[in-house]
This record gives C-alpha cells, structure tokens and sequence, in this order.
C-alpha cells in the first residue's frame, strides 16, 4: 500500500504526535498543510479499498475527507489540534492505516473524550457524509456488497414494505391492489379473466379496522367465472378449502400448497420465446394474490414460497423443460420431507425425553405437531394423561381429541374458561405454534397466550414446539398490529332455541370480533422445542441469521 | 282453627320455596338474580317471624336458623340465601339488645379477656320475653327489604366517579349490577365496552345486545380473545355472584382468567357487588365451592363415539384471589378487598358464621 502520498503520511503523524506531546499549537499554514495531505491520503486509499475491505470501513474512510475539512473548519482555533486530528481518523479505521500503533492509540486515547466537543454541524456533515458513501458504495456494484452482506447487513436499516392485508384503513393501499390484482393476468387481457377483489362483511371494531373481514358465506370463487383460464383449477380448489376451512393449521396449509404448486408445475408448459426459469415465476404471482385473498398466508405458507421462487430462478438456462419439471418436483418433495415430516419426527424425539411417567399434560385447540408427538409417546409407553382445552367459536380441540381418544389415551375435555379448575392438576402444557417471530413472540391461535399466563401463574412449565421453517423475520409485540379476522357470525351461537345476537347487523353500536391469533410474550414460555433442539424463545433470531447464512 | 291454618300455609310456602331453590339451581327453571332471591328470602323470613310461633327471641332465632340450614342444604350455591338468613338473626339479636337496654359494643366483642372469664353461652340471655320485640323485629326487616331493593340503583349512582370517557372498559358474562351500572353511566359519558362470552352458557350475548340497545359502543369476544385484548382495556368492571370472607370472589368462570389478564396490564379490576353478596365463607372448603351442570354444554351428545371415553368438566364458579382485586363497589360505597372482613363484622354476628 506504500505510496508517494503515504512515505509522508507517517511524517505527518509523527510530527502531530510531536506537537501533541510538547502541546504545542500548530500555526495556521500548518494545519492546511496536514489538511491537504490528508485529503490526499484518503483519496488513494479509497480507491484501493474499493474492492476488498469491508463496506463499513470504505465509508468511514469517504467520511474522512468531507468531514475533515468542515470539522477544522468549523473548529475554533484555540481549540488543540491534537483534538482536531483524531476526529478525521477514526479509531476503527485505522487498523487499515499504514501508520503504525503510536498514532493509532493517539488517536484512539483522546477520541472518546472528545465525541462531546463535535457540533451539530459537525454531526451533520458525518451524516451527509454517510448518505453519499452510501449512495457511491451501491453505485460500485452489488459484489462488495453482497459478499460483506453477513456482517455489514444487521446495521443496513432494513425498509420494509407493510403488507397490503394490514393497511385496510388505507384507501390508496386498497386501489393499488385492485390495480395490481388486475394487471397479473395473462394475455389477452379481459376484464372477466382477472383475479375479483374480494370485499369486507359486517360492521368492524374500530380498533381492528386495518384489517380485512370476510364472510365465510361468501368465497371468492363465487366471483370467478367459469372457466378461468387464469387461475388454475387446483389453486381454486385450494383457494376454496382455505376460504371455507376446510384446509386448517398451517403445516396443512403449506404441505397443500406445495401440493398444488406441484400439480401447477407439472400442467405447465413454457411458451415460445420464454425462459422457464422467468415465466413460472410470473405464472405462479397471480396464483399467490388469489390465494392471498382467499385467505391472508400464513408465515409458513411464506417461507414455503420463497424456497420455490429462489428454486425456479436458480434453474439452469440450459435444462431441457423436462429436466427442469422433474428437479422442481423433487425440490418440492425434499422440502416436505426435511421440513416437515423429519421435522416432527426430530422434535418428538425430544419432547419425548420431556414427558415422564404419571405426568398430566394440558394440550390447546388442534396442533398437529402436539398430536403426533403424544402418539409417538403413548407409543413407547409413556403413561400419562392429556387435557385438551378448546374454545369457541373454532372448536378445534374436538379434532384433537378424536385423534387422541382414538390411540387410547385417556383424555379430559374443557373449555377454556374453565381453565382456572383444571390447572392445578397439570404437570407440564404442549402448544403448538402458527409462526415464531424474530423477537421471540409466539404467534399462534387465539387463546394461547391466555393459557400460558394462567399456566405461568399456577407455575406449570409451558413449551412450545415449532419447526425451523415457521420462523418469520417479522417482530410483533401485541396481537393487534397484524392479526386475522374471520367471519363475525361465527360467534353466534343458538341456546335452548334462541340466538341472542341473530339482529347484531340491525343494532349500529354492537361489533362482534372473532380474532384468529394472537401472540404470546417470550417471558411466559418455557422453552421451545426445535427440530435444531431444545431452545429458550429469545434464541429465535440466531436460528434465523444461522439459516439465512446457510442459504 | 286460624292458628293452625297459618301454620299449614307458612309451612306451604317454606316447602314451595325450597323446591324452588333447588330447581333453579340447575339452571332449568327461571334464572333468577341474587337480587329476587334475597328480597323472596327476606320476605319469607318475615313471614315466619309474623307467623310462626315463638316467645322469646331464643326460639324466633332457632327457627330461622333451622328454616335457613334447610334452605342452604337445597341449594348451597346460592348463597345469598344463608347471607339474609345471618342477617335478620343479626336483626333480631340487636333488637333483642336494645329491648333489654343493654350496650352493643359488649356483646360484639369476643375478646380473649371475655372468652376466660364469662366461660357460660351468651344465649341464655334471649330467654327474656319483651312484647314490642315482635314489631321491632318486623320493622327491621322492612327497613333491610327497602334496603335490598335499592342496591342496584345505590351502585350505578357511583358509575360516574369511576367511568371517564373514551375509557375501554371489559366485562364478562351477565351481571345485571353491572349493567344498570354502565347503562347510567352512558347517559352522560361516550365510552366503549368489550364483553367476553363467557362459554359455555354464552350469557355475554345477553349482556352485549342489552348495552348496545342503550346506545353504547360494545364488541362481543370470544374468552380465548381476552388476554389478546386486554392491553387496549382501561378498566375491567365485572360482578360476581358471592364475595368471600377473605375478600375474595366467587364469580363466573373465566373470571380467573380476566383478573390475572389485568393484573399483568396493571388494569384495575373493579367489582360491582351489593353488601348481601358477601358471605362469611372461606374458600377452602373445596367440596361446596365448585358446582357443576351437565358436561352436554361442553361436549355435547352428537359427539356420541368419543363421549364415553372422554372425561367432560362443567365448572360454573371460579376463584379469583383478593390479590388481583382493586376495589369492590357496593351500595355503601368503595372498599379496598382488605377492608371486606370489617364490614363482615358489621353485617354478620360471628357466631352465626355456621348456622
């Protein structure tokens, strides 16, 4: 890295170390001097750095000269120049100084004590500074950036885009909608080919009026007409059973859309002039906004789509479109197979370590994860007992205690109100989980927070089991910001002949809410149970950042 | 003779009651609030102190105390039956005192000092025949009817030191004190109200259509919803159906639920209860604290295959510990749940505590 410019810069640092120790004011034609051959410095080790160091050091670097002629410039004279020179170098950038250690801890020493000296303007220049380090470092190209993305990517602020179905109140998001689910259509064009935006139902309450409400009695396939060239008939199918129900859970969920992607996959031919690759993507976006308004996708449904995309656009251009169906096929059934079903098996292996003998599990609604890891256990003769709690207006516990009373364990029904009764006698509660988000929030059906806080409060341990691909980058800190609604009239319910709220639509002041989840604070749970293994809730942004690295 | 007709009539009426009692129960018959039945119990109590025949306060007290052991047994879920029997033996105690010219004070305390050296019943002092008692003893019992009869509207004049606007406020299943409650309230304050359902007997449907007839905002939840709600809720206004002697409840189920739901938002917890709620009951005496209806609400009887291998819960009551309570409003006003056995001293005589 040895320079013209650089056989002067040690010079340089070692005449101001010289003034620093003497303290001794440098004269004005001085400081100049040292300010030019900085610029001078840092611009010819700007261009060297561009390629190979890090991206947070190259800005720090482009900070320097920029923010150094307007720090000595807006400095009062008086002011001690060694107090001005360690502010154009940055203890972290001089690692990569050709200067040696006695500037470096010169201008490491002084610099913490000096951070209150910087002005405003002083601070605004870094930030101006930064912005166009910024703006210069993506306009080098994308290869610096996404080698050194791993590290570097946690301090990037991350611009999300909010997702439509929780912008409802929004009625500029609400056309764009309409406007997008209009242009994904094939050619030709045709207003009754496009994909129908489906409407709101009933009265909503105010606090959840950024979310969609719909009808059960009204699906969206009603909307479509017949035949819909557009939309594949095994997506309306799906889209169907989702809408209706029909389909619940979201292992069940994700493993019927990868099902149906397949069946897509395989009834699909790439038209003349069309890279494969390219097209299915395109072909399957009309596919996820209908299915998205058939019911809003959940976090699994997500991560699943996501895998086939980065699959579809990683196909090599040179496979013939056989070879190219046939990989997507196989892809499809690994992931089912890894994520999935070795997945639950993995997790039963060691929940199994977790349940004992003469134990009384409580168990919540119907997960398919829970059910199958207490039949794996009453297999290996386990004895134990379940209590499964179920609520209204879902009643997915019935489900549940089919599948168990069916193997034979000995099972006890409630409802969850009556949850303050059973739980004194409860060793250990089961729940499953629809997502686990980023900040170690469990979200998952309604009504699981609310048995985990009595749990916390009778001192039962609570665990949870999920799998790896439920994990969602999302943060959530209460269950209203992002929640479903599902059909209001659900609620009614119709006793010794008479329904209470039949009229609810007449009276203007009565809403009735039927949330679907809600999420769970870390604190009341226990543990998580993983096919990585057994971890505590706030270790779910590791397991993220380990499998984003992965991939 | 008319002597004896009154006596075939009073008896009459002390049976229909308590087959009545013992119907109701089960929820099949007319449900009935805590408010009638009190007020049915007061006034059959003077009826059998008119009526029946007694010389001393002695034997009035024994026979209100059989009459009320035997109304207990018919149902000993409801308890504001043993609470106005305790009371009017109160009444009579008193009133005997006062015949006899002596202070109250003295008698009421039990302190260890008495306890040695009296050593003898105090009941051989209502062996004593006054004339007036009779009449006094019905006053007070007139005057204890007009007091029952005007809780409710006692309780819902204090709504508005404690409802602000704009507040959200949760409740649960159907009281009928909390909803005259915030019915009077809404006459002068805009505010809204989520009510939980409280399943299986969905008596928040009710309750909601009721308040949203009275023009406020109100929103009906599922139980599993409460937790999920409640950092939105300013204020949890519930009602109960007994309160403790230790200042805690005896209140729907799901209660328990709500009330640790407040407690981790720090909502306070407020409860709606007029003074003949409160019974001298503990919560430890686990066989006559839970009841249970029919498991064909939980579970009903389409699931047939399942039914006979499954073990179905019906519980109707739920402990809430006096921890998660903030205030108890009644028609004497607020009280903090560590004041309860204070007024319980005043309400109830301790030695009627078993009757």
């Amino acid at each position: 890295m040895a320079d013209c410019g650089e056989a002067n810069g040690p010079e340089r640092k070692n005449e101001i170390v010289r003034a620093k120790n003497e303290e001794k004011e440098l004269t004005k034609e001085e400081k100049q001097r040292l300010r030019k051959e900085k610029k001078q410095q840092k611009k010819q080790k700007e261009k060297k750095d561009d390629k190979g160091s890090s991206e947070k050091s190259g800005r720090e670097k482009t900070l320097d000269p920029l923010s150094a002629s307007q720090v000595l410039s807006t400095q009062s004279p008086t002011q001690k120049v060694p107090a001005s020179a360690p502010i154009p170098v940055p203890p972290s950038g001089a690692p990569s100084h050709s200067s040696g250690a006695p500037s470096h801890s010169s201008s490491g020493a002084p610099s913490p004590a000096d951070k209150p000296a910087k002005s405003k303007a002083e601070l605004k220049a870094e930030r101006r500074a930064r912005q166009e380090a910024d703006r210069a470092s993506k306009q080098q190209g994308s290869s610096s950036s996404s080698k050194t993305k791993a590290p570097a990517s946690d301090l990037n602020p991350v611009v999300k885009r909010l997702p439509e179905h929780v912008q409802v109140d929004d009625p500029a998001v609400v056309k764009r909608l309409a406007k997008k689910l209009e242009r994904q259509q094939t050619r030709p064009h045709s207003s009754a080919k496009k994909i129908p935006l489906r409407s709101d139902y009933g009265y909503k309450v105010s606090l959840f009026s950024h979310l969609h409400q719909y009808s059960r009695k009204a699906p969206l396939t009603q909307l479509l007409s017949i035949p819909s060239s557009v939309i594949h008939p095994s997506i309306v199918r799906l889209g169907l059973q989702y809408s209706q129900g029909i389909v619940t859970g979201s292992n069940a969920r994700s493993v019927a859309l990868l099902h149906a992607f397949k069946q897509v996959i395989m009834d699909y031919s790439t038209p003349p002039n069309e890279e494969l690759s390219r097209d299915l993507v395109n072909k399957l976006k009309p596919y996820i906004s209908f299915l998205n308004q058939c019911r809003p996708l959940s976090a699994s449904m997500g991560n699943a789509i996501k895998y086939i995309k980065k699959e579809i656009s990683n196909i090599p251009s040179q496979y013939k479109e056989e070879e190219a169906k046939t990989k997507l096929l196989e892809c499809i059934d690994k992931y089912i197979d890894e994520k999935v079903v070795l997945a639950a098996k993995a997790i039963s292996k060691y929940a199994i370590e977790k349940i004992s003998d003469g134990d009384v599990i409580l168990v919540y609604g119907c997960s398919s994860l829970v059910n199958h890891i207490l039949c794996e256990a009453f297999d290996k003769n386990r004895k134990f007992r379940v209590i499964v709690v179920d609520s209204r207006p879902r009643l997915e516990g019935r489900e549940a205690l089919r599948r168990l009373v069916q193997i034979g364990i000995s099972c006890t029904y409630v409802l969850i109100s009556a949850l303050s009764y059973v739980l004194p006698e409860v060793s250990k509660v089961f729940l499953g989980a629809h997502a686990l988000l980023a900040n170690g929030y469990v979200m998952s059906r309604v009504g699981t927070s609310q048995i985990a806080l009595v749990a916390r409060a009778f001192n039962v341990p609570v665990l949870v089991c999920c799998e790896t691909y439920k994990f969602c980058e999302r943060v959530q800190t209460d269950s209203f910001v992002s929640n479903e609604l599902d059909d209001p009239d659900e609620l009614m319910v119709t006793r010794k002949g008479k329904t209470q709220l039949e009229d609810w639509h007449d009276l203007s002041t009565l809403g009735l809410l039927n949330l679907v989840y809600d999420v769970t604070p870390p604190d009341f749970v226990d543990l998580v149970i993983t096919d990585l293994g057994m971890i505590p809730c706030t270790s779910v942004p590791v397991v993220l950042r380990v499998k984003n690295v992965d991939q | 003779m008319p002597g004896a007709d009154k006596e075939t009539d009073l008896s009459e009426r002390i049976e229909a009651f308590l087959a009545d009692l013992k119907r109701g129960g089960s929820g099949t018959g007319p449900l009935r609030g805590s408010g009638e039945m009190a007020r049915e119990t007061t006034a059959l109590l003077r009826r059998i102190t008119a009526q029946a025949r007694w010389s001393s306060a002695g034997d009035l007290m024994e026979i209100i105390r059989n009459e009320g052991r035997r109304m207990t047994a018919a149902q000993p879920s409801e308890t504001t039956v043993g609470n106005m029997v305790r009371r009017v033996l109160k009444i009579i105690r008193e009133e005997y005192a006062r015949s006899r010219g002596s202070s109250e004070e003295t008698d009421q305390q039990e302190s260890l000092h008495k306890l040695l050296t009296s050593g003898g019943l105090s009941e051989e002092n209502f062996r004593q025949h006054f004339a007036s008692l009779k009449a006094n003893v019905i006053e007070a019992i007139n005057e204890l009817l007009t007091e029952l009869e005007g809780t409710t509207d006692n309780i819902a004049m204090q709504a508005l030191e404690h409802i602000h606007s704009n507040e959200v406020i949760m409740t649960i299943g159907r009281s009928r004190t909390v909803e005259a409650f915030l019915k009077d309230a809404a006459r002068k304050r805009k505010f809204h109200v989520i009510v939980a359902e409280c399943a299986p007997f969905c008596q928040g449907h009710e309750m909601a259509t009721s308040l949203s007839k009275a023009g406020i905002e109100t929103t009906v939840i599922a139980d599993a919803a409460i937790f999920a709600v409640m950092s939105r809720v300013n204020k949890v206004i519930i009602g109960t159906q007994t309160v403790l002697a230790n200042g805690g409840l005896r209140a729907v189920n799901g209660t328990h639920t709500l009330a640790l739901a407040a407690k981790h938002h720090s909502t306070p917890l407020i409860v709606c209860a007029p003074m003949f709620k409160l019974s001298p009951q503990f919560p430890n005496e686990e066989e006559i604290f839970h009841k249970f209806v029919s498991p064909h609400e939980v579970l009903p009887f389409t699931e047939g295959e399942i039914l006979s291998k499954v073990n179905v819960h019906c519980p109707v009551f739920d402990y809430v510990p006096p921890e998660l309570i903030t205030l108890f409003i009644s028609n004497i006003g607020g009280n903090a749940p560590s004041y309860i056995y204070r007024l319980m001293s005043e309400l109830y005589h301790p030695e009627d505590h078993e009757l």
